[in-house]
């Protein structure tokens, strides 16, 4: 749109550039501790209505008897500047849901893969989501305590991961640790889409 | 009421300042798409005027209340998503009053650059950005 700044940011502009972030992962991950830690206030949670007709008819377990149902989604809200703001979204877990992270990885600069290593299988359908769809990611494996501490190499290995996709240890509960997710993301990202390797 | 808004059945509070409790399609006159724009969740909103703070000022009287609210929280730039989340609305209805205000030239909308279009200045904007917070 005509809008649309062509270089990022622009000083003489009153609206802001906004960049999206996706924080996706398995149930119970930490998706919205760490949107919570890194974000400028609490959780907003935005809702989607839909018709039975864009929910997936192969899938519809446990909602037949309704012709709306109703996806949420957590997000937060980084001001880096008076030109740009970061919003980071979590993904909606459920597997019905799915084509809603079309419009979530739409125009996303990337996405932080959640992983839990009792539970790595869960982030399975998340990494094969970006790999297909081409949105840079790396994966943070969120330590829980009581966790056993995985060698990254080992997680890399297991979760049958690119070499290039960055592997990170972070505790989402801090905000420090979830800056610094953020950051390694970002930077991948800038790797993979300015060298050319997507 | 249309057919669009038939069968939805759950109730959506909605705070003091967007009005009465109404379902989301009623506010839309059952119009699921908006007449213009597609608002990402990130399309960034902000009102072309400055109405005063103490009522939506002249010439937004005519507007449902809801779209009143929206006009006067968009005195900053606000996203889709943070007025959707604000407002208590879902998105679709969003979408559509959005929609309106966009055609009567009360708001203007600024859409999220392509994401895959490298710029250096906005990677290392964001990495200072979140070294520094």
């Amino acid at each position: 749109m005509v809008y649309a700044n062509s270089d990022g940011t622009d000083p003489a502009d009153p609206v802001p550039t906004a960049v999206k972030i996706l924080v996706a992962g398995g149930f119970g991950v930490g998706k919205t501790t760490l949107v919570t830690s890194v974000s400028e206030s609490a959780p907003l949670r935005t809702e989607e209505v839909l018709s039975s007709e864009s929910v997936g008819v192969d899938d519809l377990s446990g909602v037949e008897a309704k012709e709306t149902t109703t996806v949420a989604m957590d997000f937060g809200r980084i001001t880096i500047s008076d030109s740009l703001v970061l919003y980071l979204f979590g993904t909606p877990g459920q597997d019905r849901f799915r084509f809603m992270w079309d419009e979530l990885a739409l125009g996303a600069l990337g996405a932080v893969v959640l992983a839990d290593t009792r539970r790595l299988a869960d982030s399975w359908p998340s990494i094969d989501y970006f790999e297909s769809d081409g949105t840079p990611f790396i994966v943070a494996v969120n330590c829980f305590e009581g966790a056993r501490r995985y060698e990254l190499d080992e997680v890399q290995l297991a979760l049958d991961l690119d070499p290039e996709v960055p592997v990170v240890l972070c505790d989402a509960r801090q905000r420090q640790s979830g800056k610094d997710v953020l950051i390694a993301l970002v930077q991948h990202a800038h790797r993979v889409r300015g060298g050319g390797l997507n | 009421m249309t057919a669009a808004g038939r069968g939805h059945d759950e109730d959506v509070w909605v705070d003091d300042e967007a009005g009465p409790v109404v379902r989301p399609y009623a506010m839309t006159r059952g119009r699921t798409r908006p007449v213009r724009g597609t608002f990402d969740l990130i399309s960034m909103v902000v009102a072309t005027r400055n109405p005063p703070a103490a009522d939506a000022g002249p010439g937004l009287e005519h507007l449902p209340p809801e779209q009143q609210a929206i006009v006067r929280r968009c005195r900053e730039p606000l996203s889709v998503a943070e007025i959707s989340a604000h407002l208590n609305l879902p998105l679709g209805t969003v979408r559509v009053m959005l929609g309106d205000l966009l055609d009567a030239g009360l708001i203007r909308i600024h859409d999220p650059g392509p994401a895959d279009q490298p710029h250096s200045r906005l990677y290392e904007a964001l990495i200072d950005g979140l070294r520094q917070l």
